[in-house]
């Protein structure tokens, strides 16, 4: 490679190789492209999503109609529900920023598969158009709520066929990108980079991908079912026929719970990035946050049936399960602590990433400990199928993995696009956030306490108060959100040049330039030691030129290309 | 999670083993004749497990069934699936992904038998 | 510049440079991640089959009994006997007998054949006689058996689809080794094809004695 140099100093976002223009886009085989095609369209679907909920909230001013009839408020609930769960919340957080960082934090150019990777970009685009497509054919979208619960999504007279075919689709396509994560993990670290060595946001994606492989195949064959029932009748979970619904509701929280993991396991490893870059200091407990991602992976499997407790199902199991569910919260402790533990006594640089960490960690608990009023039995029966159960998701989803992405985007920013963003404008959107969030799902805990069913577009005249604080905090946090994006939108055309690490952070991302080059390495570099040390190097960019390829450090395959 | 660790050493290992490219195989070739036998067997399993389910044994005909499958699965995931020649790592896998199976029966039958 | 994004880091391509990089172990691990998933999509039916076992017992013993063991068994044998021919070929390429290679997979795509043809005669003689989801015979018949025959027709069905895939990558295996793009030295592909009709076989072991013989 006569030129290789050469092309090491082009980013990835100017480089034209085989096909250029928009082809260069949808062709490519480069991860951070993909990640990108990826976040296009991810946030494409966010915003379609707010724009249900917000349109929800509105519909929740005043008791009775306000601005839509009862079946259509039925189909935006049931549509924010699966948009934001398939198209945003699982594939964000690993699709776009693990696609772009997991190879640059392992040291190698690309994922394992890289043509694997643009597929599986295309699989979600389809599973996307058949969610659209669904809304307009057939009868209507589909009002069964995201759970597509048996005997209603066998019944309902809408095009649930379809939607739960996107869902199908979409399912794949994040199979796809787990398997390559795994294989990419095991097969791809830059010589010296031992487990121990890796940073956490791989750790988390580890475990993440995991769960991707072994859970969605059984949403798979369960979304299958509902559309063999609904084309042929084949009664396995038609309860007129002797199929057992709970049944159903077993398959599908059996993938469905791991998924909340798939969600809120990467933004957790987005924020053992974060803490140590702006503590200045080594994380505190990496060990153990390291096998926390595994040990929460592992007990998600085993939780499913909290999601079921008023379902009919048997006491023995209840306790079961009710158990089970408090394990969970020792792994996350033990995350909590270390990150609380990282930011003692460290010397802080407080900027917007970190305002949005410290956000997750306040918001995430109260979303963590309503979830131990979910997870035991008593007080659950209370609560069930109440807006308290509607506020504790939107407490850990959007208030944990939601107010994550953005700080990923914040923190990854400079390096993703090259820029810098203003950072005083980025903490005001911040503030605004947290303040419009909080008024928007505090109050559901208080209305679910009071007895307010959710799902419904209706309710009684006691509980407008506030219901009317919820919807004026929906408008402040879209103000917060639109403000936030303005300000990165303008950082991307006007901001300023990005240096190579604007944080000082100390994983392998910030000793590459802003933007990365193409193949991410002129060299792949050798690790010698752990990826939060900040007073020496651990990291040998160019092992080649410092001689140290022939003196006992191993080539890699890798590597072997690049000379 | 001591098997964790023993993973972690284990692909570390790999990680530096990889160099030179895998192009690994030929190292194991079976003979055909190890093959025919591995055959033999399930073919034997086969007609076993068919004259088995003649004899009325009660609750005891599902459980040989599957006793008799699993060990026909286990012969050729062993034999022709090269599990015998494969890497420590993808018998680990293929245990957590059984482990993880039979966790999901253990707790759906916790439900059905105490209904 | 061009051919940078041809010497990215992807196993097993099939590029003609010489420098391309092949992860054999890596596209091993990744068919086995695959295998998973199929095994837990099974595993999802296989679970709700357990369950329905348990709570209609004597249903599913009478619908067992309508089930022709004899075509059940004979796929059986079919099935194994293609797993070994698919295990030979792989033995054979590695001792450089292209051909008997080839022929051994011909063998295997013709037995995946003939176990279609089988389920055909063995479906369309069922839904000769009403028994299918919604037909007449079936509508007379307990809860039981209706969620026997409603399986029986998706997990069959399904792992006939499988059978057909599994056709279809051999196939494409075939192409490759009579173009020498599969190897004595590069065989991980055939690997790979061979650990998926070794997993369709693995199913079939299941299905058999649990939809045949337990009545």
């Amino acid at each position: 490679m006569a030129n290789g140099s050469l092309a090491h100093e082009v980013s990835y976002l100017k480089y034209e190789g085989k096909h250029k223009g928009i082809a260069g886009w949808l062709l490519t085989l480069d991860h951070k492209r993909i990640g990108l095609m990826y976040l296009m369209a991810i946030l494409l679907f966010f915003f379609v999503a707010m724009t249900l909920g917000i349109l929800m909230r509105l519909e929740m001013l005043t008791p009775g109609e306000t601005i839509m009839r009862p079946s259509t408020y039925n189909s935006v609930f049931t549509l924010h529900g699966v948009i934001m769960v398939f198209l945003f919340i699982i594939p964000a957080i690993p699709a776009v920023f693990g696609n772009f960082m997991l190879p640059i934090q392992i040291g190698a150019k690309d994922v394992a598969f890289p043509r694997l990777n643009l597929f599986s970009w295309y699989l979600y685009i389809a599973g996307a158009i058949l969610a659209i497509v669904s809304l307009f054919t057939g009868g209507g979208a589909a009002d069964t709520g995201w759970t597509f619960y048996v005997p209603y999504s066998i019944r309902s007279a809408q095009n649930v066929t379809m939607t739960t075919l996107a869902a199908f689709v979409l399912g794949f396509s994040s199979i796809v990108t787990g398997l390559n994560f795994v294989v990419t993990i095991h097969r791809l670290r830059a010589p010296g980079m031992t487990w121990f060595r890796m940073p956490l946001f791989p750790w988390a994606l580890y475990a993440t991908s995991w769960i991707q492989v072994l859970a969605t195949p059984i949403i798979g064959i369960t979304l299958a079912l509902i559309i063999l029932e609904r084309l042929f009748g084949i009664g396995v979970f038609d309860a007129s026929l002797g199929g057992d619904p709970i049944l159903y509701q077993h398959l599908f929280w059996i993938y469905s719970h791991p998924a909340v993991y798939i969600m809120i396991i990467p933004a957790m490893g987005v924020v053992s990035e974060i803490l140590p870059t702006f503590s200045r200091k080594d994380i505190f407990g990496y060990k153990q946050i390291a096998i926390s991602s595994l040990g929460i992976a592992l007990i998600g499997y085993l939780v499913w049936g909290h999601h079921m407790f008023v379902s009919g199902m048997s006491d023995a199991s209840r306790v079961v399960f009710s158990l089970l569910t408090f394990l969970v919260a020792i792994p996350t402790g033990v995350k909590i602590f270390n990150w609380v533990a990282t930011l003692y006594k460290a010397s802080i640089k407080f900027s917007a990433p970190l305002y949005y960490v410290l956000a997750f960690i306040f918001i995430f608990s109260i979303g963590g400990l309503t979830g131990l009023v979910l997870g035991a039995l008593s007080t659950d029966i209370h609560v069930t199928d109440t807006y308290f159960v509607v506020g504790h998701f939107h407490y850990v989803m959007f208030g944990g993995m939601g107010i994550m992405f953005f700080a990923t985007m914040h923190y990854w920013f400079p390096k993703v696009f090259g820029k810098m963003y203003s950072e005083k404008i980025a903490i005001i959107a911040c503030t605004v956030i947290i303040i419009g969030f909080n008024m928007l799902y505090f109050p559901f805990f208080i209305l679910g306490y009071m007895g307010m069913p959710r799902r419904y577009y209706d309710y009684l005249p006691q509980f407008q108060g506030w219901h009317v604080l919820s919807t004026v905090g929906s408008w402040v946090l879209v103000s917060g959100i639109v403000f936030m994006f303005g300000n990165l939108l303008y950082a991307l055309l006007k901001g300023p040049k990005a240096p190579m690490n604007p944080w000082g952070g100390t994983t392998l991302e910030w000793k590459v330039p802003s933007p990365p080059p193409l193949e991410n390495f002129e060299e792949i570099p050798v690790v010698t030691g752990g990826p939060y040390v900040h007073d020496k190097p651990t990291y040998i960019m160019h092992p080649g030129k410092e001689g140290l390829n022939g003196n006992g450090v191993v080539k890699t395959a890798n590597q072997e290309n690049a000379i | 999670m001591s098997e964790q660790s023993q993973t972690a050493e284990l692909t570390a290992n790999q990680t530096y083993n990889a160099e030179h490219t895998n192009t690994n195989n030929g190292e194991h070739s079976v003979s055909y004749g190890t093959y025919f036998m591995v055959w033999l067997g399930l073919v034997a399993l086969t007609s076993v497990t068919v004259t088995v389910a003649g004899i009325h044994l009660g609750s005891l005909t599902l459980i040989t069934a599957l006793l008799i499958a699993a060990v026909k699965t286990t012969l050729v995931g062993y034999h022709f699936m090269h599990l015998k020649f494969d890497n420590i790592i993808i018998k680990i896998f293929v245990m957590v992904c059984l482990g993880i199976f039979l966790c999901l029966w253990i707790l759906t039958f916790a439900d059905l038998s105490f209904r | 510049m061009t051919e940078h994004s041809e010497v990215m880091q992807e196993e097993t391509q099939i590029h003609s440079g010489a420098h391309v990089h092949r992860d054999d172990e890596g596209s091993k691990m990744a068919m086995w991640l695959f295998l998973f998933t199929e095994l837990l999509l099974f595993g999802g039916l296989f679970l709700l089959y357990g369950s329905y076992r348990f709570e209609y017992a004597d249903g599913f013993k009478a619908a067992a009994a309508d089930m022709n063991s004899v075509i059940g068994a004979v796929n059986t044998l079919i099935l194994l006997t293609s797993s070994l021919s698919v295990a030979l070929s792989i033995a054979a390429l590695q001792r450089k007998q292209k051909a008997l290679a080839l022929g051994m997979l011909w063998f295997t795509i013709i037995c995946g054949l003939v176990f279609l043809v089988n389920k055909y005669f063995e479906w369309s003689h069922e839904i000769g006689m009403g028994i299918y989801p919604g037909g007449p015979a079936l509508e007379n018949m307990s809860n039981g058996e209706i969620i026997y025959f409603g399986l029986y027709y998706v997990m069959t069905g399904l792992h006939g689809l499988h059978v057909i895939v599994g056709m279809i990558f051999i196939g494409f295996v075939m192409f490759f080794i009579s173009r020498d793009k599969i190897t004595a030295t590069n065989y991980q592909k055939l690997e790979n094809a061979g650990l998926y009709w070794h997993l369709v076989d693995i199913i079939w072991i299941f299905l058999f004695p649990l939809f045949y013989l337990l009545h």
